[in-house]
């Protein structure tokens, strides 16, 4: 009795400490204010634009003369004609939904849209004070025809991409859970901290400027010691108190709206892309035609997953991690260390879910909420791989990326989400402890 | 600063029209999570459908009751569709597929598919006049003055409000009456021990799936009463970060009790509004230099409610009224 008022005692500065003071460290750390003089983002000014360019094969060409139309909510806006290096833009009032018509007569002899179903963008959103880029992707001649090869190899090369992302992204989620019994919704929330940080180091005017490869160094070990703060500071203690599993998941998501609101006002709402890696040049091989950045993301995450396995398998520590994670009172028993061996899976799990993040970030944009809509991909490929194991992750992270990209093939975009939550549902229907879990743990 | 304006102004967000929907939402909430012991993170979905039902069925050419009605319909299927893969496994199950659930619902609400019965990332608006065509109350403002500062109502809005605390009262004496009937001491069994209940006889499986489905047509019903205040639907209003408030505010009063989601929506609008105005008054008297701007104040007002549900659930997530034995703080 006395020794737990005494350890709640210890329990009550640690968490203080961590619920007000971290962000603010953190906050201070990453540069307040990425986003430059506040509020300039905000004040207006706000434009659509983008450049006219034919592709073909390797070949680029600016394209002058086309119209463009800009509407909203089918009143007329404005319009534009792209100058002859093929740039144009429309000014537009306000932050909102707008849509953006081509107007295929005004094209020069030879040049068409590469799919005549995208002659109009529908949801092109503005917000205040953005310079929207909107992109007509412009061949030669008649619609290029990709054939169904084609199309399903390279819907293929970006799922696996999604896949790995998501993949390095669970492993650390995955692994907390089965020791720790805790769901934690504010994992999202390493994803873009990665990616921030990342992002500050590289691209950032406040930043030293180095290049991405280098930024990605700074990014896992900020990321990494921001997750063993995070369980020294926060789920030790609550452990201690005993606090129940409810509690830490609503915890969880007061931590992850702290973060996340957090980094909305330090970085804005305003999506951001790195400066490297951004458009390059696709390479061909087989059916396949893709930017290298692609194979060079799903080779370092394979590799690194592979390193990740055999760590578990071959190591004291792996050993340790998959056996508490399966038990811990046996593993306790056994004379194995849980606390240590959950310090050192929140760092680990944490760095590589930092990687994920920067890899997200380069595959599509920085944006604050980027992590949060990972999120919900990463609990369908943890549950699809069995929760609490890791190879169960890493499995389940590549189904869902590869399956909700290739269900593109068939449906629209918008639903690719549903899709890997549809994969979960189906999953919790018929085998609820996943392809690699443990029948016993569902109850 | 003028802090007693920045009182009023709190003092009238906690009994205006969000004050009574957040109310009566975190009533059906209630009924889930603290009498049935249910971690229901997608409630805000309900809303969703309670708003969306009401707003499309009026689009079409029908009734606002109608629409009403059918917004309520859906929410019931809404928690036959997630309560029935989910009820028979763990808390944290339910937990992440109603998050998912909500915010997959959004997407498709939201999506160019869904455009021509939804209006995708437009909403719908205006779609009810005829509830303002029935209001008693003659164009005015009603209220009072506190050291000149005004805390008035405008016609339109003391109308939402009268109807939206009225749906409250008569939830809480339904809700009431639930829990003190042998359904009601059969939830509470099944949040305390789901297996001793089990081993009673209890269909626990068929009890989860009414508590979820009766507090999703309640919160429905608070939905299609704040898209009737705003007259617009959009998605954006339906995120995942608007079922933590009706949590907050549910925490605050105490989950398990009769007016716990009523004081503690009263008493959470009044601490989120007050927060707002100060923070905004604190930035505008330049109180953090030229590190925060206005636009920075509703993401700061977030970061606080987080703070705020850490604190809450750490240190008495019983609230004001509850009784810390009777929150179900354990997944099982």
């Amino acid at each position: 009795m006395g020794g737990n008022v005494r350890s709640r005692q210890r329990a009550v500065p640690a968490l203080l400490l961590v619920c007000l003071v971290a962000p603010a460290v953190i906050a201070v750390a990453l540069g307040w204010n990425l986003s430059g003089p506040t509020g300039a983002q905000e004040g207006g000014g706000q434009q659509i634009r983008g450049v006219m360019e034919a592709i073909g094969g390797p070949e680029r060409r600016p394209v002058g003369g086309v119209e463009i139309v800009v509407s909203l909510r089918g009143a007329e806006i404005g319009r534009a004609t792209s100058a002859p290096d093929g740039q144009w833009e429309v000014p537009v009032p306000e932050a909102g939904i707008y849509s953006v018509r081509l107007l295929t007569g005004t094209l020069p002899a030879g040049v068409a849209l590469t799919n005549p179903d995208r002659v109009e963008l529908n949801a092109v959103e503005v917000s205040p004070g953005q310079r929207k880029t909107v992109r007509f992707a412009l061949g030669p001649g008649a619609a290029q025809t990709v054939t169904r090869a084609e199309r399903i190899s390279n819907l293929a090369v970006l799922g696996f991409r999604f896949g790995a992302i998501i993949a390095l992204s669970s492993i650390g989620l995955s692994l907390v859970y089965g020791i720790s019994r805790l769901v934690n919704f504010a994992h999202g929330e390493l994803v873009t901290l990665g990616a921030v940080v990342a992002f500050l180091f590289s691209a950032s005017g406040a930043g030293p400027g180095w290049h991405l490869l280098v930024a990605i160094l700074p990014a896992m070990l900020v990321v990494g010691a921001f997750g063993g703060v995070l369980e020294l500071g926060l789920w030790r203690p609550l452990r201690r108190r005993h606090t129940g599993t409810v509690a830490l998941m609503l915890v969880s998501i007061g931590l992850a709206l702290m973060i996340r609101y957090l980094i909305v006002v330090i970085f804005g709402r305003r999506p951001r892309a790195y400066l490297h890696y951004t458009i390059q040049e696709p390479i061909e091989f087989l059916t396949v035609s893709t930017p290298p950045k692609n194979l060079v993301i799903i080779g370092v995450s394979a590799g690194l997953l592979a390193i990740v396995g055999l760590l578990l398998r071959h190591t004291r520590m792996g050993t340790a991690m998959r056996a508490v994670a399966d038990n811990v009172d046996l593993a306790q028993a056994s004379g194995v260390d849980t606390q240590r061996v959950l310090l050192v899976t929140w760092v680990v799990g944490s760095a590589l879910t930092a990687l994920g993040g920067v890899f997200f970030g380069i595959s599509e944009t920085i944006e604050w909420d980027m992590g949060f809509r990972l999120l919900l991909l990463i609990f369908a490929g943890v549950i699809l791989g069995g929760i609490g194991t890791a190879y169960g992750a890493m499995v389940g992270g590549f189904l869902v990326g590869l399956l909700t990209e290739l269900s593109t093939y068939w449906i629209d975009a918008e639903f690719k989400t549903a899709v890997g939550l549809g994969m979960l549902v189906v999953m919790l229907l018929f085998r609820p402890q996943g392809l690699l879990g443990v029948r016993g743990r569902v109850g | 600063m003028d802090l007693v304006k920045i009182t009023v102004d709190a003092l009238r967000g906690s009994f205006g029209v969000a004050a009574a929907a957040y109310a009566l939402s975190a009533i059906g909430l209630n009924l889930q999570f603290g009498y049935t012991g249910l971690v229901n993170l997608g409630h805000i979905a309900s809303m969703l459908v309670g708003a969306y039902g009401t707003a499309i069925v009026v689009d079409a050419g029908g009734s606002l009751l109608l629409g009403v009605l059918v917004g309520v319909a859906s929410a019931v299927v809404l928690g036959l569709l997630w309560g029935l893969p989910t009820l028979r496994l763990r808390a944290d199950y339910l937990a992440i597929v109603t998050l998912s659930g909500a915010e997959i619902l959004r997407y498709i609400v939201r999506s160019q598919w869904a455009d021509p019965l939804t209006g995708s990332v437009y909403g719908i608006q205006r779609f009810a006049d005829s509830f303002y065509r029935w209001n008693p109350f003659g164009e005015g403002a009603y209220g009072f003055s506190i050291a000149s500062n005004p805390l008035r109502y405008s016609e339109r809005q003391l109308w939402v409000m009268v109807v939206c605390w009225g749906f409250v009262i008569v939830a809480t004496i339904v809700v009431a009456l639930l829990v003190h009937s042998p359904w009601g001491r059969a939830l509470r069994a099944i949040r305390e021990d789901t297996e001793a209940a089990r081993s009673l006889g209890k269909n626990v499986f068929g009890y989860e799936l009414q508590s979820l489905m009766i507090g999703g047509v309640i919160g429905a019903l608070a939905g299609a009463m704040l898209a009737i205040e705003t007259q617009n639907v959009h998605p954006d209003f339906y995120i995942p970060v608007f079922t933590m408030f009706v949590f907050a505010a549910l925490l605050l009063g105490g989950p398990g009790t009769i007016w716990g989601p009523v004081v503690g929506s009263i008493v959470f609008w009044l601490l989120f509004e007050w927060f707002d105005g100060f923070i905004v008054a604190a930035i505008r008297e330049g109180w953090f230099g030229d590190l925060l701007s206005d636009v920075d104040a509703g993401p700061l007002r977030t970061v606080l409610l987080g703070a705020g549900l850490v604190l809450l659930v750490v240190f008495r997530p019983q609230g004001i009224f509850g009784n810390r034995d009777e929150v179900m703080l354990d997944g099982r």
